[in-house]
């Protein structure tokens, strides 16, 4: 059965290279580009696992996992965080939130697969 | 021989004489070389308006009758102008400090800016005026039918009212030209003062003219004047030639009461008044120039008498006589004197009245339609303005000539005169009870106003049409329903007295005792009390108006309704000045009190006060006046406000100081705040690109797509991404080489028009994906530019495609305006979006300071910091202007010369 994941990004370049990257790894990948009404897609895709940028249009991504933690059905969602703002408070801040894995880009390919692969438990 | 066509031409030739006069003295006042307009001279010749044909013919006349009683009407203003330290002096000041446009101004401001004060007064002046402008079309109507008279050989006998009416239209058209040619914030009017000054010296000169040819041409110098005058007198009916002392009295104060509340004398003294310092020479050189007026007046009274024949006019002698002895040249010059006089009262009374009615009825019927409605809806307040007193002037001709039509032009010219001086002279007791009695009360004024005004119409201006006028000979007789105490001329049975001073005792008796009682018995509103202070003080503290404070007013909101009145570069330069002056940048100052006071007088020199304090009213929310702040200022004595005015200076000066420091230390922490932000921004902005390389070369890396297709996609994704990098270090370069002050400029000679058309076409790709439409007005775009012209493009393609990108209209414009201002360009950008919130727009020339986060408009947010940069290296600024339609930006900088080294000094040695 293959694995569903949603990812929230809003640089089009770059979600298309991770869904390519992980399309051929053999996940069904879906993107969603607004951070406004990214809870709701996440609702509606009902992914396994979430990849979230941070500056999103609208809405940041710390606040759209704020809304996915105190929420029952989106509460034990794993979520890999992708920033282009790797200051050490930024990681500290998406782990206080309750963040899975956290990555600063650029990241490697391979390094984003695995982190995947662990979160949901394959 | 004089011909009809020779005398219609010199009359032409005349005004278009004065025509240049007054267009010179507009163009020197508008390029402020304004000192020989400020001359006391010009000033002291202006107030000669007060000599009108009444004055120039009707003396003559009235010396005839009744000897020396033409007199009084020189004495009353001689004494005024004698005592201007305690009167006008005052007067001249309260009208500088409240930007007072007229007499009905005046009022309206000093009893709480009551806009029924104003319309009485307006209607008093109107009414009292319109008889006089008629008197004006009779004289040189009669002036051109005496020419007409006994000559008809080669003359075709005009008709009159035909003249009167070409006389009345060309009056108007004159008056539009020079009056209401644009609107001006003191409602002065260099040109016309001008043109009257100079036919101030017209009519002085022929008068004198024909007095010396009377005297020494024909009368037999000065022994022959006395045996005339002495035959005049024993012809003169029993009593006609002695003085009346009753009469000399009454006729002195009305002079003086007329001389100061006439509007078109409230015009020249007061509104036109540059310089208080010109009272001083007009105090003497005035009485001077009345002394010459009437000096021959007698003479030629006389010498009419004994030579020419019964029954001829006396009011016209000054041109019978050189008639009379075929002096055609004389003659000509004492005609061009008589319309002189009557061309310059009418233009400056219309002028005067013209102000006041639009000011006080038409603006404020007009603001009633717009109650309730946001500033941009002033729009059109500064057409409709102007148009209000062109319609005015109109208006105003048009009652004169119908007041002739009607009046059929039979009185005597001085009876006429004496009737408008009494009705004008009803306001005296508001006006100068306003300037000196702080208990003077609105309600005072107003019934004051009332009842002299209908005794006078009841007593002198109704009976003035006959008794086959307004009212029956009976009535007159005996008085309504033949209650003889009401004898309109004999009022409570005061009999025997002569029907002006009659009139004039009543009605200013009554006016007065009725308005201090009323002001005894009234209390005063707040604004009274302050405005009472504001003038009866006037002399100890000019100081600047307190007493009202808006917190909520958008000072943006002030500036869009300012731009509609004042017209958008003054209203912009205002308020820039005004902002400074707080210590503060941009175009919006805070609103304190302080600065509202001073837009509300700015506004009332276009609108009148009533009308700009309803307007900025009604902008600030109908916010009232504080009560308790308003009785504080106004109760104070004049130590306390003297102290209080220094303390405030100080505190003034130590708030902006204080706004300086608290400007400059929050830009430090905002710097230190900014470069951290900077940091982490560059860092996102490096890393965005970055990421989008490194994923796709992995992939390639790792074996790339199967599709080929796809495999050239990521190719190219990578190959932007590296230019889309590139460009930012390149921003980043160009900006931190700005701000390092280290960079080098090429400058050259190249026409704007060129310069924006290079932008255009570099931003063509963008222009045309977003479909917006560029308005240029090409043939503004002539200027040449010495300057780096390619880093100034560079400013106008930031300017242009930012534009394209952000703005949100459906059907996007920009409007690109060249302007030359002195020695600078100016170019603006208004497009027709929603335009930058106010709270950004102070931070929208920062770094990274894009609005939206869409990075897919492309940049880093460095462009506008960029332009910025580049305009401060260019001697020139950018800002953004608010209060527009949509976001506006204006470009300054310096035209700059080409100096024969090639380059101006201020751009530094490059290269040689």
């Amino acid at each position: 059965m293959t694995r569903q994941v949603l990812v929230i990004e809003d640089e089009p370049n770059i979600a298309e290279a991770i869904s390519f990257i992980l399309s051929r790894d053999g996940w069904s990948v879906s993107t969603h580009a607004s951070g406004t009404t990214a809870v709701q897609a996440v609702r509606d895709a009902k992914p396994d696992v979430l990849i979230l940028d941070v500056m999103l249009p609208g809405k940041s991504g710390y606040d759209i996992l704020q809304d996915l933690r105190s929420a029952d059905d989106t509460r034990a969602l794993p979520v890999l965080m992708l920033t282009a703002r790797g200051q050490k408070t930024d990681r500290e801040l998406a782990e206080r939130l309750g963040v899975n894995r956290f990555m600063t880009k650029p990241f490697s390919n391979s390094e984003m697969l695995t982190n995947l692969r662990e979160l949901v438990g394959g | 021989m004089l011909t009809f066509n020779t005398l219609v031409g010199v009359c032409l030739l005349y005004v278009i004489m004065l025509f240049v006069v007054a267009f010179v003295a507009d163009k020197r006042a508008r390029r402020s070389k304004v000192r020989f307009l400020t001359s006391p001279m010009i000033y002291t010749l202006s107030l000669s308006v007060y000599c009108t044909a009444w004055t120039f013919y009707g003396a003559v006349g009235n010396a005839a009758r009744s000897g020396l009683e033409y007199v009084t009407i020189y004495l009353g203003p001689t004494l005024v102008m004698i005592g201007w330290w305690w009167f006008l002096r005052k007067l001249v000041r309260v009208g500088r400090s409240q930007r007072v446009t007229s007499i009905a101004d005046l009022v309206s401001s000093r009893y709480g800016k009551s806009n029924l004060l104003g319309v009485l007064v307006t209607l008093i002046a109107v009414i009292g005026t319109t008889p006089y402008i008629a008197l004006q079309l009779q004289s040189v109507t009669l002036s051109f039918a005496v020419f007409a008279r006994d000559r008809s050989a080669g003359w075709v006998i005009p008709d009159l009212e035909q003249t009167a009416i070409w006389v009345a239209g060309g009056l108007a058209l004159f008056t539009i030209l020079f009056g209401t040619r644009n609107l001006d914030v003191n409602e002065r009017h260099h040109g016309v003062v001008t043109a009257i000054a100079v036919e101030a010296v017209v009519k002085l000169v022929a008068l004198m003219a024909v007095g010396i040819f009377v005297v020494w041409g024909i009368g037999g110098g000065a022994q022959g004047i006395s045996a005339a005058m002495e035959q005049a007198i024993q012809a003169a009916p029993e009593g006609a030639w002695s003085l009346q002392g009753g009469r000399w009295v009454g006729l002195t104060f009305l002079s003086a009461a007329a001389f100061l509340t006439l509007p078109r004398m409230f015009q020249v003294l007061v509104v036109e008044n540059v310089d208080e310092r010109q009272l001083a020479t007009a105090s003497w050189a005035f009485p001077l120039y009345l002394f010459l007026m009437s000096l021959f007046v007698i003479p030629i009274a006389v010498v009419g008498l004994a030579i020419l024949p019964k029954g001829e006019n006396p009011d016209l002698f000054v041109l019978t006589l050189p008639l009379y002895f075929e002096q055609d040249g004389l003659a000509m010059l004492a005609f061009l004197g008589g319309f002189s006089s009557a061309t310059s009262m009418v233009i400056v009374a219309s002028i005067a009245l013209a102000t006041m009615v639009s000011n006080h009825i038409i603006m404020p019927i007009w603001l009633s339609t717009r109650l309730g409605v946001g500033a941009s809806e002033y729009r059109d307040a500064r057409q409709i303005l102007l148009s209000a007193r062109r319609l005015s002037i109109v208006g105003i001709l048009a009652l004169g000539y119908f007041y002739y039509r009607i009046s059929g032009g039979g009185a005597a010219l001085a009876a006429i005169g004496l009737i408008s001086f009494a009705g004008v002279a009803q306001v005296l007791p508001a006006m100068a009870g306003g300037l000196f009695w702080r208990g003077a009360s609105r309600s005072g004024a107003v019934a004051g106003l009332i009842t002299g005004f209908a005794i006078w119409a009841y007593t002198l201006f109704l009976p003035s049409f006959g008794e086959a006028g307004v009212m029956s000979a009976a009535m007159l007789a005996d008085g309504p329903w033949g209650i003889a105490a009401l004898r309109p001329q004999a009022l409570f049975g005061v009999d025997g007295l002569d029907p002006v001073v009659h009139a004039l005792f009543w009605s200013l008796i009554l006016n007065c005792a009725v308005f201090v009682l009323i002001s005894l018995l009234s209390f005063p509103s707040p604004l009274e009390r302050l405005q009472a202070a504001q003038f009866v003080n006037v002399l100890d503290h000019s100081g600047p108006t307190r007493g009202r404070s808006f917190n909520a007013a958008t000072s943006e909101d002030l500036l869009v309704m300012a731009q509609q009145i004042m017209g958008s570069d003054q209203a912009q330069a205002w308020f820039q000045a005004q902002a400074e002056q707080q210590g503060k940048q941009g175009y919006l100052p805070d609103t304190t009190p302080d600065f509202i006071g001073r837009l509300e007088r700015e506004l009332s020199g276009l609108v009148g006060t009533a009308t700009a304090h309803a307007m900025i009213a009604q902008i600030l929310g109908g916010a009232t006046v504080s009560v308790d702040d308003l009785l504080a200022v106004a109760d104070e004595t004049q130590q306390m406000l003297e102290q209080t005015s220094q303390m405030e200076a100080k505190q003034l000066e130590l708030t902006t100081t204080a706004r300086q420091l608290s400007e400059v230390n929050e830009k430090l922490t905002q710097l230190s705040i900014q470069k951290d932000a900077f940091l982490s921004q560059i860092s996102h902005e490096l890393r965005t690109p970055m990421t989008s390389i490194r994923a796709f070369s992995e992939i390639l890396r790792d074996g790339g797509a199967d599709d080929p297709e796809a495999a050239a996609r990521h190719a190219s994704i990578i190959h932007d991404e590296s230019v889309r990098l590139t460009r930012l270090l390149d921003d980043l370069l160009d900006l931190s080489v700005l701000e390092n002050g280290q960079v080098q400029l090429y400058p050259r000679r190249e026409v704007v028009r060129d310069v924006l058309d290079r932008a255009i076409a570099a931003t063509s790709s963008v222009i045309d994906q977003e479909k917006m439409h560029i308005h240029r007005n090409r043939s503004d775009e002539g200027i040449a530019l010495y300057t780096d012209t390619d880093r100034l493009a560079q400013v106008f393609i930031n300017l242009i495609s930012n534009a394209a990108k952000y703005c949100d209209a459906k059907d996007k414009r920009l409007a690109i305006r060249v302007r030359q201002r002195g020695g600078r360009l100016q170019v603006d950008f208004v497009d027709n979006g929603s335009g930058v919130p106010l709270e950004s727009q102070s931070m929208i020339f920062e770094k990274f300071s894009r609005l939206s986060d869409q990075a897919a408009a492309g940049g880093a947010g460095l462009g506008l910091a960029i332009c910025r940069e580049i305009m401060d290296k260019l001697d020139g600024s950018i800002t953004y202007l608010p209060g527009q339609s949509g976001a506006a930006f204006r470009v300054t900088l310096p035209i700059g010369t080409h100096s024969p080294f090639g380059r101006t000094s201020s751009l530094g040695i490059n290269h040689l």
